[in-house]
């Protein structure tokens, strides 16, 4: 796949690339996102990917019922979000654990790495200790050339052994948004 | 408004309204196949004393989620009927997911509203529906293809054609009587009511 260098030979890998290909190759069908702007390219493809079907949420706690339901009916779903979103998710992770059904979640994380919003640095500080605590296991993603591996790792946490699981990828990847201007 | 949207209120005494038992169970007997997400508390109780069946999915939790849970279930079952029973509290704490739902536009999910304007689980305080916040008129707002509030026993023919038969989404608003019915629980265990429920949706 997609691999370029910076001129300071830092990786460009396309790890939204990845992330499609990892969601296309676990026969995830459907797709239910708040969105985020490190999420843009990755929504992109799914919502290229014919065989994929993106629902946009009004609050990602529906997601998780979108997640629970379409496992009822026999179909895999995902759930992409912005680490604010977690917050909004925190009963509905109850329901995951009470049902045990497979809950896939990718997190881009904001409130950390350069965070200019100081809004934003509680939930994003709180988000992976209350995934955890609510029972997701968690991959942390960094550097570009991990996230696909930890998107495959996640997925087969979450769809074998129907439990929660989540890619977190880290604000450094993303960049910092910046509102100085 | 365009013709198949009609919102009706009627003033009916809660005394006079219908009990919630016969209702569901009258309802229940026309299901013919569709697969039903029965939401927590009280309307579950009602679609387990109607007969537990493996194609319900009874909540004991998740308040606000019912109808989102049957939106996956119709997003990744097109062919099948999927219809949500429902309390008033339930719906109120999901409506972004009624607006989920009314953007997606699934043609087999109709959503059924037992309403008796109070949470009746904890005591009976006053629910938003008794503040005369109403429910089929948002679901219209938001873009459902119909949606329609009843009162009377007469009515159940037309809901029923609402909940299995019409195209949806559809939401139907059942003004019941106040006051508890026995409890009838179902299997009270999450992971057992979901996999025997997903046997039966990928069996066909």
């Amino acid at each position: 796949m997609a691999m370029r260098r910076t001129a300071r030979g830092e990786s460009l890998r396309d790890w939204s690339n990845d992330i499609h290909g990892v969601l296309a190759a676990s026969n995830v069908s459907l797709i239910a996102t708040v969105p985020d702007a490190g999420l843009s390219r990755t929504l992109d493809l799914c919502r290229k990917d014919g065989k994929m079907h993106v629902v946009t949420l009004s609050s990602e706690q529906d997601g998780i019922g979108i997640l629970i339901g379409a496992w009822l009916g026999g179909k895999r779903a995902a759930l992409l979000m912005q680490s604010s979103g977690v917050g909004n998710c925190v009963n509905a992770f109850a329901t995951i654990a009470a049902c045990r059904t497979p809950c896939l979640m990718l997190v881009t994380m904001r409130g950390e790495w350069g965070e200019f919003n100081p809004w934003q640095v509680p939930m994003g500080q709180a988000a992976p200790k209350v995934m955890e605590i609510m029972g997701t296991v968690l991959h942390r993603a960094d550097r570009a050339e991990d996230v696909g591996s930890a998107m495959t790792a996640a997925a087969a946490i979450a769809f074998n052994s129907e439990r929660a699981a989540a890619v977190l990828i880290g604000q450094r990847l993303i960049g910092t948004k910046s509102f100085d201007k | 408004m365009s013709k198949t949207k009609k919102s009706i209120r009627t003033e009916i005494p809660a005394a006079r309204r219908l009990n919630r038992r016969d209702a569901v169970k009258r309802l229940l007997a026309e299901r013919d196949g569709a697969l039903i997400v029965a939401g927590l508390g009280a309307p579950a109780w009602d679609c387990a004393a109607a007969g537990e069946t493996d194609d319900t999915f009874y909540l004991w939790g998740g308040m606000g989620l019912a109808a989102s849970i049957g939106l996956g279930l119709a997003l990744a079952q097109p062919k099948r009927r999927i219809v949500v029973v429902t309390g008033d509290g339930e719906a109120m704490m999901g409506l972004g997911g009624l607006a989920v739902v009314a953007a997606e536009k699934p043609k087999n999910l109709a959503i059924l509203v037992l309403d008796n304007e109070a949470f009746g689980e904890t005591g009976h305080q006053p629910g938003l529906s008794a503040a005369g916040v109403d429910l089929a008129a948002t679901a219209l707002g938001l873009g459902f293809r119909t949606a329609t509030t009843a009162t009377a026993l007469g009515a159940l023919g037309a809901i029923a054609e609402l909940l299995y038969r019409q195209p949806g989404p559809n939401l139907a608003v059942l003004k019941i009587r106040p006051g508890e019915a026995a409890k009838v629980l179902p299997e009270r265990d999450g992971a057992v009511l979901a996999r025997r429920f997903r046997a039966v949706t990928i069996k066909k």
